[in-house]
C-alpha cells in the first residue's frame, strides 16, 4: 500500500515525457519532408523484418518488388492497374468533399460492368463495333448512376444513413451478378467470359488498355476542374463543410446531394464498363476485387484531390503488385507480402499525425535521460 | 428555512482570457430554502454555479460548505460535498432506462442491482412527488420527464444542496407548476436549492430570497416577500451607461416590411413564434430585445426564409416596383429570385454565416457565386471585394486566401457584416452583431449599421445589451416567450421599461 501511494506522489510530480500541440499552418516543405521520412522509415522497418524473418537480403527483396510493378512488359498492366483504382477513386470522391460517405463504388462499379456485359451479352455479334460500344458505356453509366442516386434519395428526404446504405447495396449487386452467371453460363463455371461476351472495346492504336488509360486521364483533370472551380463544385463543398451554411444562402441541398451522388455513381458505372469492356471481357462477382472499398483510402490519402490521388494510387498499386512478386520470387508465403504492404501503409497514414501535430519532449526528461541516468531514480532522491 | 448556512462563496473571481465573467462574488445559501439567481444572459449566473459545482475552478476566492472550506475540481467532488448541479442540456443516454441513467457512473463499490436501484429511485420520486417510471427508456420521455431524472440522479446521489440552471425554459407553464411543487417538497424536506431563471414572475412564485447577478458581480440578494418585480428589473438591469453611440434622426420613413401574425412551432411542437406583428421601416434601425431564445433567431430566420411559418404573413415593399411580395415559406433562393435584397447577419457566424475552413474569398463568393450563365466560379470579383473589405474594415489577417477560422471573432464578423452589405440590401437583419467583440470592433459595427440606415435600408439589429439597443435604434420591439410584449421608442423608452417587458409581456403595470 505504502508503495503504491509512493509511485503515485512521485508520477504527479514527474513532468510529463512529452506534450502534443496543434500546428497552425504547415507549409508544403514541412508536410513533404515528414511524408518522406515516413516511407524511409517504412522501409528501414522493412528492411529489418525481411532480414529477421527471412534471412534474405533486403535490397533484393526492393529490387523485385519494383520489378513486380515496372519489370519488363508488367509497366502496361500496372499503368492500367493505376487507371481502374484512379477511376473508382475519382468516383467516390464528390461524394466525399460533400461528406456523404459513399461506401458503395464496389457495388456501384459492379453493376456498371453487370450492365455493360448484358449488352454485351446480347447484340456483340449483331451490332457493329461503334453503336455497340456507346451502349456500353450507357447502359454501364445509367447502371452505376441507379445505384448512386438511390441512397442518395433516401438521404436526401428521409436522412437515411448513407455508410450503411451504400454498403448493403453493395450485396445486391453481388447477388445480381451470381444470378447473371447461373442464368448466362450453362457450363457452371461461374465465370462468363469472352466466348459469350465478345471482345468490347477495340485497342486503340493496337496497344492493350490504352484506351482505359486514356479515359482516366482525361477524367482526371475534369474532375479536378469541375470539383475546384465550377459552381456545382463549390456547391459541394459549402454541402459538406456546413449544411446550415448551405441553407441560408440558398443552396437546395437536397439536389446538391442527389446531383453529386448521381455523378459518383455514374463514374463508378464508367469504371465498370471500363474493366468489362476494356480489360476482363468477361464477368463475374470479383472483378473489382475490392477496389470499391481501396478507393475510399485513396481518396482519403490524397485530400480529395483528384492530381494528388494519382500519387496515392500509384503507391497502392506499386506496393500491391510488388508484393504479389516477392511471394512468388522468394517463394515466401504471400501473408508475407501483405506484413509489408501493411507497414508501409501504417506509416504513411501514421505520419499525417505528425503533419496536423507536434510533439514537444519536456526538456528535463531529455536532459536526464542523455546524461544516462534512470529518470526514476533520480527524481525519487 | 433555517438560520444555518449550507454554502458560503467568500471573493470568487474568475476569468475567461479578458473577459471578466466573476468578480469578488460572495453568497450564502441557508439550509431549507430556494434561492433564485436573477441576471440578464452574460452576467455571470451559470459560470458562478459551475464552479461550485465543479466544472470550473475559481481563480480567486473560497467556497464553505456546511462551514468547512471545499475544494471542488470535479462533479464527483461536488457530489462528495453533496453538491449536484441539473444542467439546461441533459446528458441522457437514450437507449437507457431511467434507472439505468441514474446509476451510471456510480462506483461505491456496492453489487450493481438494478431492482435494489429501482426501488431506491421509486422512494425518492414518492417522497417528493415525482411522476417517473423508473423502467422507463429516455427515447420515450417528454422533455420534463428527462429533467425529471436529471434531477434524480442527483437525489440519488444524496445532495443536499441542487442548482438548477434554468429548468423552466423548456417546460410548459402546467410542467413548471408541477416541477415547482416538487422544489417546495425538497425545501420543506431541509434541501437548498439554486434556481437560475430570467422570468421574474417565477422568482416571485417560487423563491424565498433572489441574489441578483450583474456584469459578473453579484449586485444585492433581498427576501423574495420584501420586494417586487420592478424593483428587481432595477436591480438587474442598472442604472444607465452612456455609450455616444451615433443616432441620426431617420428620414422619409416608409414601410419596408410587414411581418403580421407570424407564428411557427419547433419540431417537438413547442410555440416558439406566437402572433408576431410588426413592421421595418426603410431608413431607421428596428431593435428587437428580449431574453435569449425568446423567438429572436427564428423570427429573423422566419423573414429569411429558413424557418417555414404554421401562421401569418411577411409583405416585402419593393421600392423599385413599388410590389408587395408575400415571402412567407418561400426558400432564401426564391425570395432573392423576387428581387428582394436582404441581407442576414445570423447569430451563428461561421455556423451558417460563413464557412471557416474556406478563404476570404470564397466566403465573399457564398451569395454572388451564382451570377452569369457560366457553369465556372468566378473568383475575380470577390478576390476584390475581399480585399476591398479588408482594407476598409480593418480585417486582421495574412492574406485573402486565409481560412476564415483562422481569424480572431471581431474579424470573423467584418468579414461577414462587410459581405452582407457588399450586396447593397434594402433590409438588413444582424443577430447579435457585436456578441464577443472589442470596444472598437464593436463601434465599427453601429457604424455599419448606421450607414446603411442613411442609406435607406431597413435595419433589424437583435441585440441583448439594452444600453446599445437604447442608442442604437430609433424603435425597439420587445418580444417575451415568442409573443409581442411591447414596441418602444428608442429616444424615451427607459432600461426598466424594457427589462420589464422582456420578462413579462406588457410589461405589468
Amino acid at each position: 500500500m505504502a508503495d503504491s501511494e509512493k509511485i503515485l506522489t512521485e508520477k504527479k510530480k514527474t513532468e510529463p515525457l512529452f506534450h502534443i500541440t496543434k500546428r497552425s499552418t504547415v507549409t508544403l516543405a514541412q508536410s513533404i519532408g515528414i511524408r518522406a521520412i515516413a516511407i524511409v522509415a517504412a522501409l528501414l522497418l522493412c528492411a529489418l523484418v525481411t532480414v529477421v524473418l527471412t534471412g534474405d537480403n533486403p535490397l533484393s527483396v526492393f529490387v523485385t518488388v519494383y520489378k513486380g510493378a515496372f519489370g519488363p512488359g508488367r509497366s502496361l498492366v500496372t499503368i492500367h492497374d493505376i487507371a481502374i483504382l484512379l477511376c473508382i477513386s475519382l468516383a467516390v470522391t464528390p461524394a466525399f468533399r460533400m461528406r456523404f460517405w459513399n461506401t458503395g463504388a464496389e457495388g456501384q462499379t459492379l453493376i456498371g460492368g453487370l450492365a455493360t456485359a448484358l449488352v454485351m451479352f446480347f447484340w456483340h455479334d449483331t451490332m457493329p463495333t461503334l453503336p455497340l460500344v456507346l451502349l456500353m458505356l450507357a447502359a454501364g453509366v445509367a447502371a452505376g448512376m441507379l445505384w448512386g442516386v438511390v441512397p442518395a434519395v433516401f438521404k436526401a428526404f428521409w436522412n437515411t444513413n448513407e455508410t450503411l446504405f451504400t454498403l448493403m447495396m453493395n450485396y445486391v449487386a453481388i447477388q445480381l451478378i451470381e444470378y447473371f452467371l447461373k442464368i448466362g453460363d450453362k457450363s457452371g463455371s461461374n465465370v462468363v467470359g469472352p466466348a459469350l461476351l465478345g471482345t468490347g472495346i477495340p485497342n486503340l492504336f493496337g496497344v492493350q488498355y490504352l484506351f482505359n488509360i486514356v479515359v482516366v486521364a482525361l477524367l482526371t483533370v475534369v474532375l479536378y476542374v469541375y470539383l475546384n472551380y465550377s459552381k456545382h463544385g463549390y456547391e459541394i463543398q459549402v454541402v459538406g463543410e456546413s449544411e446550415n451554411t448551405a441553407r441560408y444562402i440558398g443552396i437546395d441541398v437536397r439536389k446538391v446531394v442527389i446531383r453529386t451522388m448521381l455523378l459518383s455513381g455514374a463514374i463508378c458505372g464508367l469504371s465498370g464498363f471500363l474493366i468489362v469492356g476494356g480489360a476482363s471481357h468477361s464477368i463475374n462477382a470479383s472483378i473489382v476485387g475490392g477496389r470499391g472499398f481501396t478507393a475510399i483510402m485513396v481518396s482519403w490519402l490524397g485530400k480529395f484531390n483528384p492530381i494528388s490521388m494519382i500519387l496515392t494510387t500509384l503507391l497502392l498499386v506499386f506496393l500491391g503488385r510488388g508484393a504479389d512478386e516477392i511471394s512468388t520470387q522468394f517463394g515466401l508465403n504471400s501473408s508475407f507480402s501483405n506484413i509489408l504492404t501493411g507497414i508501409i501503409l501504417f506509416f504513411i497514414i501514421g505520419c499525417e499525425f505528425f503533419i496536423r501535430y507536434q510533439v514537444h519532449l519536456s526538456r528535463g526528461r531529455r536532459a536526464q535521460t542523455a546524461d544516462g541516468a534512470k529518470p526514476k531514480e533520480t527524481e525519487g532522491k | 428555512m433555517s438560520n444555518k448556512i449550507a454554502l458560503q462563496l467568500k471573493g470568487i473571481s474568475k476569468r475567461f482570457g479578458s473577459i471578466r465573467a466573476n468578480h469578488n462574488v460572495d453568497l450564502d445559501l441557508y439550509h431549507g430554502e430556494i434561492l433564485a439567481m436573477l441576471g440578464e444572459n452574460g452576467s455571470g449566473k451559470t459560470t458562478l454555479m459551475n464552479m461550485i459545482a465543479g466544472i470550473y475552478y475559481p481563480d480567486e476566492g473560497q467556497i464553505f460548505v456546511n462551514g468547512e472550506e471545499a475544494v471542488i475540481r470535479s462533479p464527483k467532488d461536488a457530489f462528495g460535498y453533496r453538491i449536484g448541479m441539473i444542467h439546461q442540456h441533459f446528458k441522457l443516454v437514450d437507449l437507457f432506462s431511467a434507472t439505468e441513467n441514474i446509476v451510471l457512473g456510480i462506483e461505491d463499490g456496492g453489487k450493481y442491482r438494478l431492482s435494489d436501484a429501482e426501488k431506491k429511485v421509486e422512494e425518492i420520486t414518492k417522497r417528493y412527488g415525482f411522476e417517473m417510471d423508473p423502467r422507463k427508456k429516455i427515447y420515450n420521455m417528454s422533455v420534463s420527464e428527462k429533467q425529471t431524472v436529471e434531477i434524480l440522479k442527483v437525489l440519488y446521489r444524496n445532495a443536499d444542496i441542487l442548482i438548477l440552471d434554468e429548468p423552466t425554459a423548456v417546460l410548459t407553464p402546467q410542467e413548471t407548476q408541477k416541477l415547482f411543487a416538487v422544489l417546495r417538497r425538497m425545501r420543506d424536506d431541509g434541501k437548498s436549492i439554486i434556481i437560475i431563471t430570467h422570468k421574474l414572475h417565477e422568482v416571485m412564485a417560487i423563491s424565498d430570497r433572489v441574489a441578483v447577478m450583474r456584469r459578473g458581480e453579484h449586485i444585492a440578494t433581498v427576501v423574495t416577500a420584501e420586494t417586487n418585480e420592478s424593483e428587481l428589473t432595477e436591480m438587474m438591469v442598472g442604472k444607465k451607461v452612456s455609450l455616444n453611440i451615433d443616432r441620426d434622426e431617420p428620414v422619409g420613413s416608409t414601410d419596408r416590411l410587414d411581418v403580421k401574425n407570424v407564428s411557427c412551432v419547433s419540431a417537438e411542437g413547442v410555440q416558439l413564434l406566437d402572433h408576431i406583428s410588426f413592421s421595418a421601416r426603410a431608413g431607421e434601425i428596428l431593435g428587437i430585445a428580449g431574453i435569449a431564445g425568446s423567438g429572436q433567431r427564428e423570427l429573423l430566420e422566419a423573414i429569411a426564409g429558413l424557418q417555414p411559418l404554421t401562421e401569418g404573413e411577411i409583405l416585402y415593399h419593393n421600392p423599385k416596383t413599388e410590389a408587395t411580395e408575400d415571402l412567407r415559406n418561400k426558400t432564401p433562393q426564391q425570395i432573392r429570385d423576387l428581387g428582394v435584397r436582404l441581407s442576414f447577419v445570423p447569430e451563428d457566424r461561421l455556423g451558417m454565416g460563413l464557412v471557416g475552413n474556406m478563404d476570404i474569398i470564397d466566403n465573399m463568393m457564398l451569395r454572388s457565386y451564382r451570377h452569369g450563365r457560366s457553369v465556372f466560379l468566378d473568383r475575380r470579383q470577390p478576390h476584390e471585394l475581399a480585399e476591398r473589405i479588408i482594407a476598409s474594415l480593418e480585417v486582421v489577417t495574412p492574406n485573402a486566401q486565409t481560412p476564415v477560422r483562422r481569424l480572431s471573432g471581431g474579424n470573423v464578423q467584418k468579414v461577414l457584416v462587410g459581405r452582407e452589405i457588399a450586396s447593397s440590401p434594402t433590409v438588413l437583419m444582424a443577430a447579435y452583431p457585436v456578441r464577443g467583440l472589442d470596444i472598437n470592433s464593436s463601434y465599427m459595427i453601429y457604424n455599419l449599421l448606421n450607414e446603411q440606415k442613411k442609406n435607406g435600408v431597413a435595419v433589424i439589429y437583435v441585440g441583448e445589451d439594452l444600453d446599445v439597443l437604447l442608442e442604437l435604434c430609433d424603435r425597439i420591439l420587445v418580444i417575451c416567450g415568442g409573443r409581442v410584449s411591447g414596441l418602444l421608442d428608442g429616444r424615451t423608452a427607459t432600461k426598466e421599461q424594457v427589462g420589464l417587458m422582456m420578462t413579462k409581456i406588457g410589461g405589468g403595470d
